[in-house]
């Protein structure tokens, strides 16, 4: 098999991978509908107290709590069984990540080199990876919730990156023939993948708290604001960390390449100013009047700003980057 | 967020002892207590009104606006081109755009945003806001890396992950033995309360991470603002075959540091003696795409013999105490310039700037002495021209980076060039002012049209060129003195390790107390998180199950 051949199977991989998602995507959304209408249904009954907090004050139980206990999730409901719907949008989901992956190392293999030295090969790794921090996730805690939204998501990136950023296999260009480039651009699509999962659970914790204080009763299996703003944090930190990495790991390969660590290219603006937002978000949630949903939305615009610098700015804006670009 | 509560005995220093190993905070931080409400404040003086200013600026609220208003205010300088990092594109944006808005761009500074006043002047105050937090923060901090734990609750049911096991009639000082052994393994700072109770404290490098991140920021800044002066970079256009000596009048140009002194350069020399260019023909899609670009090049530092070296893109090359970078390269055409007898008056290789990745060069040639007139040219390089024009245009830029159907074409100009007045001269660019074209568009007379090894006749009987059949290459060289860099990378590295200790080391306290009652003795658990701590319940149970383990007692409550 010669060179093409891998590069035509990885972009058919890569179709396939779309297909799924979007196949998962229904199954989800079909899902959500039905936790709403239940949510609905459930107003009608008689309401069931809302205070219960676990953990506190009584004489626990000496289980461990890191099986899947009832009082992580310790919304009223308490932990729902995942529906079939949800159940077969995890499956598919699990199957186009399958396809994704093998289609992304196809295209390192075709290409002979790591899969992420231009837009299209960013766009597909970075996709690949949300959707492996996605599925990693729900060992540690059912957020299969946001299968709308990741599945969604990475269908619709993944259709923007096959149609518009589409490039055939290419040797590397003299700057990006570097070790960094197999360090810095993984460790920051490893980054955007935790931001946009943390933005999804900042999204879902400024409905779940509007819901709140319009006095609904939340929808079943959807964590309460306070617990969603405290899986967001973990994630967003997580991401941070990778972006920190990522920030000094460019600024040392900046120095090897361009001759200096930090030039105010557009690029490593856009960086900073995301690391900077991020560092508020950190800040905001350690700032007394500014935790819940102001922090939120922070969150939300700081992936915001990493979708800007991905598209537009690497697209629009003239800079050091744009090699990588189209 | 829970506050450890006032202990009931009288005696007890125990608040004291909480707030003494708690990290100090500004005071709207969440962890912090409250603001008790209805207090009304006394009239403040000059002094007041001062430390009132000062804990504004030091607040968190303060901190986290002026870092949203440093994200904010950096957006611009990523709108509009910079002059330090792109000043052809500010010439260019600047003739693309109307005056006003050019002058107004000007007035704020947005073509310099990273050193304009209004950039500083966010920054300067937050690095002031964070000063002033990290400093007695970092005092507090050292006190409380010597004190013990604070003074075991009176009730511990109403704190995190409390956990009861009735004991029966196991020894009091036998458990709270255990329970000492246990958190100390488990790296706690452990104190024992009135031979009932223990209280332990975990994680203090949470605070030293967080204090390291902060003040390894603050270094970064310092060397930056302050080492800045000490770097310079030149540039210097190096023809194959040709070299240059590393002192400041040898560079094309330069941009010395405040404090830099040209005294101190080290006196290396370097000779480029081949470049080589590679480009893909193997794949349709990238044909003609640079693979690799390496510069050969010798040097030879004082006191030393000559040493053969070579330049990447990614590898710079280190001498004497400057890096060496490949930054561009093109092709340096030679003319050979005849008088109207035949006889050479002037033979030049003249580097072509490339304007795009074809390398599709624009260059200027001038001829002072020799011939009828002082004569200029501009030239249109081209490594590959189109042969065909149906299939690939009209031959105005190259299609190809590598020397397949070199094309060089000239546009002539007569007159005055300057050289006797002493006008600074762009070796690039041409001002015609003054100048009067005979060849070349809107002069009547078509350009000068050659390939290598032609000679073509020069208007006016000026004399005649050649375009000689050997086309040199060029590297365009950046040469950076930065002793910055490795306080820089020093402290970034800081900056990250504080960053992942103070984020995810937790601090914590746990209690594990001895109660005697009717039915025996009841071993109490709990904890207490200081900061973010996700795995504070289960941290009680592990502990209340190893203690137990240890006591031989059954797990059941």
């Amino acid at each position: 098999m010669n060179q093409p051949d891998l590069a035509t199977y990885s972009v058919i991989a890569i179709y396939s991978a779309m297909t799924v998602y979007a196949i998962a995507f229904i199954c989800f959304a079909l899902d959500l509908a039905r936790r709403a209408s239940l949510a609905k249904g459930a107003a009608i009954a008689p309401a069931v107290p809302l205070t219960v907090s676990a953990g506190s004050g009584s004489t626990a139980l000496l289980d461990r709590p890191d099986a899947p206990a009832s009082g992580d999730l310790d919304g009223p409901i308490g932990r729902v069984k995942r529906s079939r719907t949800a159940r077969l949008g995890l499956y598919f989901t699990i199957l186009g990540w399958i396809l994704h992956v093998g289609g992304d190392v196809l295209r390192g293999v075709a290409a002979g080199r790591v899969p992420w030295a231009n837009m299209f090969e960013f766009s597909v790794t970075m996709t690949a990876i949300i959707i492996g921090v996605f599925l990693f996730v729900q060992f540690w805690q059912d957020l299969l919730f946001l299968g709308v939204y990741v599945t969604g998501f990475v269908t619709l990136f993944l259709g923007l990156a096959t149609t518009e950023y589409y490039v055939a296999v290419s040797p590397l260009p003299p700057p990006l023939q570097s070790y960094w480039l197999v360090i810095h651009v993984f460790v920051a699509s490893l980054g955007t993948g935790f931001f946009g999962l943390g933005a999804a659970l900042s999204v879902v914790q400024l409905l779940a708290a509007r819901r709140v204080a319009k006095g609904l009763r939340p929808i079943p299996a959807i964590p309460t604001p306070e617990r969603l703003e405290t899986l967001a944090y973990r994630l967003i930190v997580v991401g941070f960390v990778f972006w920190s990495f990522t920030l000094i790991a460019g600024a040392i390969w900046a120095d090897h390449a361009w001759g200096r660590y930090w030039g105010w290219d557009t690029k490593e603006v856009w960086t900073f100013i995301i690391w900077v937002i991020f560092a508020g978000y950190i800040h905001a949630r350690a700032t007394r009047g500014w935790r819940g949903s102001r922090s939120a939305t922070l969150a939300i615009i700081g992936f915001g700003a990493v979708l800007f610098n991905f598209t537009i700015v690497n697209i629009f804006f003239h800079g050091l980057h744009s090699y990588s670009g189209l | 967020m829970a506050r450890s509560p006032r202990p009931s005995d009288p005696e007890s220093d125990a608040t004291v002892d909480a707030e003494a190993s708690d990290p100090k905070r500004p005071s709207d931080h969440f962890d912090s207590p409250a603001p008790e409400p209805g207090i009304v404040q006394p009239r403040l003086g000059i002094v007041g009104y001062l430390r009132f200013f000062w804990r504004q600026l030091t607040s968190m609220r303060t901190a986290l606006l002026l870092l949203l208003l440093v994200a904010f205010a950096a957006v611009p300088g990523s709108l509009v081109p910079q002059t330090t990092s792109d000043p052809n594109g500010v010439i260019q944006y600047k003739a693309s755009n109307p005056e006003w808005w050019v002058h107004t761009l000007e007035f704020l500074g947005v073509f310099n945003t990273y050193s304009s006043v209004w950039f500083s002047a966010i920054y300067l105050l937050l690095f002031i806001s964070l000063v002033g937090c990290i400093i007695p923060r970092t005092m507090h901090h050292a006190k409380a890396l010597r004190s013990a734990p604070p003074r075991t609750p009176s009730r511990l049911d109403k704190l995190e992950g409390y956990t009861s096991i009735d004991a029966g009639d196991v020894d009091v000082d036998k458990a709270i033995g255990a329970a000492r052994a246990v958190l100390r393994r488990s790296g706690y700072r452990v104190r024992v309360f009135d031979g009932e109770s223990v209280s332990a404290e975990r994680g203090y490098l949470r605070e030293t991470g967080n204090l390291v991140f902060h003040v390894a920021l603050v270094g970064i800044l310092a060397v930056v603002g302050v080492g800045g002066g000490f770097i310079y970079t030149g540039q210097k256009v190096v023809i194959v075959g040709q070299g240059f000596a590393n002192t400041l009048s040898d560079y094309d140009s330069v941009s010395p540091g405040r404090w830099f002194n040209g005294d101190d350069m080290t006196p290396y020399q370097l000779l480029l003696t081949k470049f080589t260019a590679k480009y893909d023909d193997q794949s349709l899609s990238s044909y003609g795409e640079a693979i690799d670009y390496t510069a050969y090049v010798r040097t030879r530092e004082p006191g030393r013999g000559w040493e053969n070296q070579t330049i990447k893109v990614n590898s710079p090359l280190h001498v004497g105490d400057t890096d060496v970078y490949l930054l561009g390269n093109g092709y340096a055409p030679t003319l050979t310039f005849r008088n109207p007898k035949g006889k050479v008056v002037s033979t030049q290789t003249v580097p072509f700037l490339s304007q795009d990745t074809n390398l599709t060069s624009t260059g200027t040639i001038r001829v002072a002495n020799g011939l009828p007139q002082q004569v200029a040219f501009t030239g249109l390089f081209l490594p590959t021209k189109c042969a065909q024009v149906a299939y690939c245009g009209a031959g105005l830029s190259s299609i190809h980076p590598d020397l397949i159907n070199p094309s060089l074409s000239l546009q002539v100009y007569v007159g005055d060039l300057g050289f006797d007045k002493g006008k600074p001269i762009n070796a690039f660019t041409l001002d015609p002012t003054g100048l009067k074209q005979i060849a070349g568009r809107g002069s009547g007379k078509p350009g000068l049209t050659l390939k290598p090894g032609q000679t073509v006749k020069l208007p006016d009987g000026l004399g005649s060129v050649t375009f000689d059949k050997h086309i040199a290459r060029y590297a365009s060289l950046d040469i950076h003195h930065d002793p910055t860099q490795i306080w820089v990378l020093t402290f970034a590295i800081l900056v990250f390790l504080g960053l992942i200790t103070g984020l995810f080391v937790p601090r914590r306290r746990m209690w594990v107390k001895a109660v005697k009652g009717k039915d025996g003795v009841k071993l109490e658990y709990a904890g207490l998180a200081r900061g973010e701590d996700a795995r504070l319940k289960e941290a009680v149970t592990d502990l209340a199950q190893k203690h137990s383990q240890l006591l031989g007692l059954n797990m059941k409550p």
